[in-house]
């Protein structure tokens, strides 16, 4: 089930260079290129926070932010 | 171990983002996985020290926020091995790239690894030379392309673990960028590991490699690492002794470690002196 209002996807699109492993490697297909090449949050309420995007991102250009996962700490 | 969240930029020079690596160049996700697995280590960043030659891979030590020496090609680890002689408490990293490591560097590899000295080599196997336009390395194995083998070379690839293994290496892993996670875990052990750790890890270079040898991008790249590699010892080897194998192959804390045995030859010498 989606995480979306527990999770925030900060992008920082300076450092996106639009390779396009993130989008091809989101279980849930959240992520999308947008018109300039670069990664873009089109389903975020489908975001499972699994963070795989981040994990394999060459840019250092995403970072998901799971609230939820911080309470728990 | 660290519970603080991690974030990126309390690693990185900021300042010189974007990086220059190509787009979907696996080096960034091998950034990514070190700088995670540093964090988690909770290593202070005045403890680490990276030492790096010259290739798109050795660009790594620019853009850490650690002390850090760019030196010249093939030469790192000779730099790494007197900074740790003469600072023995630093952690010393080494980012490679194949050619960096196995074919200028190749006699500063084994030799390293045979003195058994603590600094953590991450050899970033893209198969070619990136950064000076894809002339063929002596990991591209027979039958690949490159700008300097346009009918594709006849020369036999290294096996960077086993040539570690013989060289005396006392902890030998290989990974993938598709496996960033047991990426960052096999580096938090290398890293932790007293004595010579080498960490072969899989990197794409879309640019060269990829483009010369019909590869596809650096998504089909990846999910090349995904298909044609298992953990050591997996079935599937059975079917297909041809995949590559990940995971830790050495792991030896018996060895006694180079600046320790240093340490004490120096102590035996001053006895004679008191
Ligand atoms: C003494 C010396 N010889 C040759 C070079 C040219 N040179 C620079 S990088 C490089 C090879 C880079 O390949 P690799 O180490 O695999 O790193 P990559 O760029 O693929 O990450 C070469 C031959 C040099 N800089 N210095
Ligand atoms: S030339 Fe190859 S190794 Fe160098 S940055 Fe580009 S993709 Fe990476
Ligand atoms: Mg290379």
């Amino acid at each position: 089930m989606g995480k979306g209002k527990s999770v925030t996807h900060v992008v920082d699109k300076e450092w996106c260079k639009g390779c396009g492993i993130c989008v091809h490697f989101c279980p849930k297909k959240v992520l999308e290129l947008d018109r300039k090449g670069k990664v873009d949050t089109v389903r975020l309420e489908d975001c499972i926070a699994c963070k795989l995007c981040e994990l394999r991102c060459p840019d250092l250009a995403i970072q998901i932010i799971n609230k939820q996962e911080r309470e728990n700490d | 171990m660290n519970d603080t969240p991690f974030n990126f930029k309390d690693y990185v020079r900021s300042r010189f983002f974007p990086h220059m690596w190509c787009p979907g160049c696996g080096h960034g996700i091998v950034l990514g996985s070190l700088l995670r697995g540093i964090h988690e280590l909770g290593l202070n960043k005045n403890e680490i020290v990276m030492t790096s030659g010259i290739g798109c891979s050795s660009r790594i030590s620019g853009y850490v926020d650690f002390h850090s020496l760019h030196t010249i090609h093939g030469r790192a680890l000779s730099f790494a091995t007197g900074v740790k002689l003469s600072r023995p408490h630093l952690k010393a990293i080494v980012p490679m790239g194949d050619g960096d490591a196995l074919a200028i560097g190749g006699n500063h590899f084994i030799h390293a690894a045979r003195r058994n000295i603590d600094i953590t080599a991450i050899v970033m196997n893209n198969k070619i030379y990136g950064m000076t336009g894809g002339q063929f390395s002596p990991l591209s194995g027979p039958g690949k392309k490159a700008t300097t083998a346009p009918y594709s070379t006849i020369d036999n690839e290294f096996d960077i673990v086993e040539l570690a293994k013989s060289a005396g290496a006392t902890f030998v892993a290989r990974s993938t960028v598709f496996h960033a996670v047991e990426a960052k875990d096999l580096l938090k052990k290398a890293i932790m590991h007293k004595g010579f750790s080498v960490v072969e890890i899989l990197s794409q270079c879309p640019t060269y490699y990829g483009r010369k040898n019909k590869e596809g991008d650096a998504v089909q790249m990846m999910e090349g690492f995904k298909n044609n590699t298992v953990k050591i010892g997996s079935k599937k080897l059975e079917k297909n002794p041809n995949l590559i194998q990940r995971g830790i192959f050495v792991e030896d804390t018996d060895k006694p470690e180079y600046c320790e045995a240093y340490d004490h030859i120096i102590e035996t010498a001053m006895k004679g002196n008191s």
